[in-house]
């Protein structure tokens, strides 16, 4: 089914967006959203990866990796908030205090 | 060309579109927006791809509670557009080439795989039923597991966000 094979590509080029968005940007949240997008990008490669061998743990693995995308982004929500009140800043390269 | 192979370019062509400007946009509730369309139009691709449980939970998990919490993030901490700050030089002129770079190889390499050994038989069905069966008779542990991974999740989302902490 040519749909599968296609649809690793997209995985690829959208994990390749994720990864520039990551390195790029320099606003925390929208950091966070390009991990989010990798995630999806994984999962669709799962999916695919599913699809082409005829494996429905393809499928089971998207509901942990969902799951665990779920938790995380709670927990980095909770922590961005902290640093976000405590710095008054969602730049990145604000939160300094660490450096020499 | 059947219907499934334009319906999915089409899909395609949405979710790059929604991640590239995911990273173009300046404000990050834009960038939430076409997250979220990237997010709808891989459910889309799921469904083609037989995935039918997984397409809903995508819809219901991911686009509608995942991305409504950084809505609601963005909107408590009145985020605004991104500053200007120095970004090095090095960094931009190197490193945009060397991502397309990765992406090209990554595809590359993607699409000349050998198929392994593929197993006899017709398609699976990604049904609620035939997942379910699987979830919970041979993956039942990971799947206690994540349960006490959202408890402590939410244990640790509302001690860390406690105001006098």
């Amino acid at each position: 089914m040519p749909v599968a094979s296609y649809a690793v590509i997209l995985s690829a080029i959208l994990f390749g967006l994720g990864a520039l968005g990551f390195v790029f940007k320099r606003n925390i949240i929208t950091v966070f959203m390009s991990i989010e997008l990798m995630l999806n990008a994984v999962n669709l490669s799962f999916v695919a990866f599913g699809r082409l061998r005829f494996l429905l743990e393809g499928q089971v693995f998207v509901f942990f990796v969902i799951v665990v995308a779920a938790a995380e982004a709670a927990v980095g929500m909770a922590i961005i908030l902290q640093v976000a009140r405590n710095r008054h800043s969602l730049n990145f390269e604000r939160i300094d205090l660490l450096k020499q | 060309m059947s219907v499934e192979t334009i319906l999915f370019f089409i899909l395609a062509a949405a979710a790059v579109a929604g991640a590239v400007n995911l990273i173009v946009q300046t404000h990050p509730i834009h960038s939430a927006l076409s997250l979220i369309v990237v997010m709808v139009a891989l459910a889309g691709i799921y469904l083609l791809l037989g995935a039918e449980l997984l397409a809903a939970v995508q819809i219901i998990v991911y686009a509608g509670a995942i991305m409504v919490l950084f809505v609601f993030i963005i909107m408590l901490l009145n985020a605004g557009k991104e500053e200007r700050t120095a970004i090095s030089r090095t960094a931009t002129w190197l490193g945009l080439p060397f991502a397309v770079v990765l992406t090209a190889v990554l595809g590359w390499r993607i699409a000349m795989a050998q198929p392994g050994p593929m197993a006899p038989g017709a398609e699976i069905p990604g049904t609620t039923r035939v997942l379910s069966q699987l979830l919970f008779t041979n993956y039942v542990f990971p799947f206690e597991l994540t349960s006490i991974l959202i408890l402590v999740a939410i244990l640790g989302a509302v001690v860390l966000a406690k105001r006098d902490f």
